[in-house]
């Protein structure tokens, strides 16, 4: 990574390749966390290996938090992790957000800074069709 | 089994806004009602436990010392979230079970009103560039960019998730546990707020954080509760007119929340619930089909429907069929928050882990007037807080 490259917004966000997300996850017990680790909420042991986390899942919970802006949050179990998010490129209504809607990974734009670093948040959006991948 | 320990003296204070009071007026006045009503003098007091959340650097205690009596009896100034008053009187009955006292005093105070929607302290100011900060190393806030954090939205979280691993929840159903918390505080004079509201009235009102609506929410209030407690053998000394009113502390467990999957992500606040129901129904050698009331910590509506799965009033995944049942009304099979809950009563919460025992502690004695559960023998109090710890109280009638 040069000076130029966009940062991640949080650290668990990897973009070095097609963006991914990554857990710390525990050689002992298999427990998986993001961010920084001291030891393993789990089992108290102090080794980790970074697990990417698939890029679809599914809304196991979610809210739409009120406001100027209203934002969807949501829990999005990936093939059994849970990762918390914003679902973006959705209308913020219970009427097109409902739990068990298949989200895939995506990344926008969170800014630039003074030096013109851009700053690349994640979040989540409805998954494209099979329909329209297909054309 | 060890010897049981009895509340011998009970108050909380009108929760509502009390601007012309500080934390301390409070305190006190929860405090000297309490002796009062226990027939006891701070001299009597050899342990005080006292709650607050908002100045939990500020040594309330020894400030309520010096304004009520000054016995220089050790002091636990304690916070934990919105167990802290749970906790507090937590504090005051292992000092008995650990032989350290006879009578312990708990104290739970907040003020809270006009403060809106609670969050930690504000982010210190960042520099013109990038710079990575805390455990994930996040360039700037995180709410609303990593989903939320804010409580109705975490508690309205925990409500949906119920429904994606039952089925059958809905915005109609939370509104209606809401209604009924609501209605049930028209009976309670010391609730923050003694409003019914229509379902329509729940439902149009400004929504928070969806499916939780303002009058779904708990309401940000001032208040206190205060307890006395006492060990079996000196409670025998008591004379019959003060020993006849105590209450027996069937269990009294607090627990915090063990690693689930996904716990660290969105807060696991079932688990630390059922195991501390298993430990305190255990203790108390009863199950919930003896119950005869619940005060549960209804934070948000979202968050009642969970708990009567996790203390077990129904079958696991027959929450909602519980509350369609009618059961947790008033006149159902087992009243849940007669006092109106911390949607109508209001949630100071220093003090709400104790005024919900208070609740069950006049229910037991036959003194809760209009609200009164006829005959209720046997109740249990709930509440948790977020990071995680939750505390229950079983109480019951002397025999």
């Amino acid at each position: 990574m040069t000076d130029t490259d966009p940062i991640p917004y949080v650290d668990y966000l990897d973009l070095s390749g097609e963006p991914q997300l990554v857990t710390q996850a525990c050689t002992q017990c298999g427990a998986q966390f993001f961010g920084r680790r001291n030891a393993c909420a789990a089992c108290s042991a102090t080794t980790f290996v970074e697990k990417p986390v698939q890029r679809t899942g599914h809304i196991s919970s979610f809210t739409i938090v009120s406001g100027k802006t209203p934002y969807v949050s949501a829990i999005v179990d990936c093939a059994g992790v849970s990762v918390r998010a914003t679902v973006i490129n959705v209308e913020a209504d219970a009427d097109h957000v409902h739990l068990a809607m298949p989200v895939q990974l995506t990344t926008y734009s969170a800014g630039h800074d003074a030096d013109g670093r851009e700053a690349i948040g994640y979040a989540f959006e409805p998954q494209t069709t099979a329909e329209e991948t297909s054309i | 089994m060890s010897d049981p320990i009895w509340i011998i003296g009970s108050n909380m204070t009108k929760f509502g806004k009390h601007p012309e009071l500080d934390i301390i007026d409070l305190a006190a006045e929860a405090s000297l009602a309490a002796l009062a009503d226990s027939s006891m003098a701070m001299t009597d007091i050899d342990v005080l436990a006292v709650g607050n959340l908002m100045n939990a650097s500020a040594s309330v205690g020894q400030q309520l010392q010096k304004q009520i009596g000054q016995t220089g009896i050790p002091v636990f100034n304690v916070a934990n979230a919105c167990a802290t008053g749970a906790t507090a009187l937590r504090v005051a009955i292992m000092a008995i079970q650990a032989g350290q006292a006879e009578v312990g005093m708990a104290v739970g105070v907040e003020k809270l009103s006009g403060m809106g929607l609670l969050s930690g302290p504000p982010e210190a100011p960042r520099g013109d560039t990038w710079e990575p900060r805390g455990r994930v190393g996040a360039l700037g806030p995180t709410e609303g960019h990593i989903g939320t954090d804010i409580m109705p939205g975490v508690f309205a979280q925990i409500g949906m998730e119920y429904g994606h691993t039952y089925g059958e929840v809905s915005f109609d159903l939370f509104a209606r546990i809401s209604e009924k918390n609501h209605a049930h505080s028209t009976l309670n004079p010391l609730a923050a707020y003694q409003k019914r509201f229509t379902l329509d009235e729940i439902k149009n009102d400004v929504m928070i954080a969806y499916p939780n609506t303002r009058p779904m929410c708990s309401g940000n209030c001032d208040g206190a509760a205060a307890m006395i407690v006492m060990s079996d053998e000196r409670k025998q000394s008591l004379p019959s007119e003060v020993a006849r009113r105590a209450v027996k502390i069937a269990a009294s467990v607090l627990t915090s929340d063990p690693y689930t999957p996904g716990c660290q992500v969105l807060p696991d606040i079932n688990t630390l619930t059922r195991n501390a129901a298993n430990q305190a129904y255990e203790a108390a050698g009863i199950g919930p089909e003896d119950l005869d009331l619940v005060e549960l910590h209804d934070c948000f509506a979202t968050a009642e429907l969970v708990h009567y799965d996790n203390l077990m009033l129904c079958e696991p995944g027959e929450a909602v069929s519980f509350f369609e049942s009618g059961a947790p009304w008033r006149d159902g099979a087992l009243p849940v928050n007669v006092s109106g809950g911390l949607q109508s009563k209001g949630h100071p919460i220093g003090a709400t882990g104790i005024a919900n025992i208070h609740e069950i502690v006049c229910h037991l004695r036959g003194e809760a007037g209009d609200r009164q559960i006829e005959g209720a023998r046997v109740g249990l109090a709930h509440v948790i807080g977020l990071g995680s710890a939750c505390g229950v109280h079983i109480l019951q009638q002397a025999s």
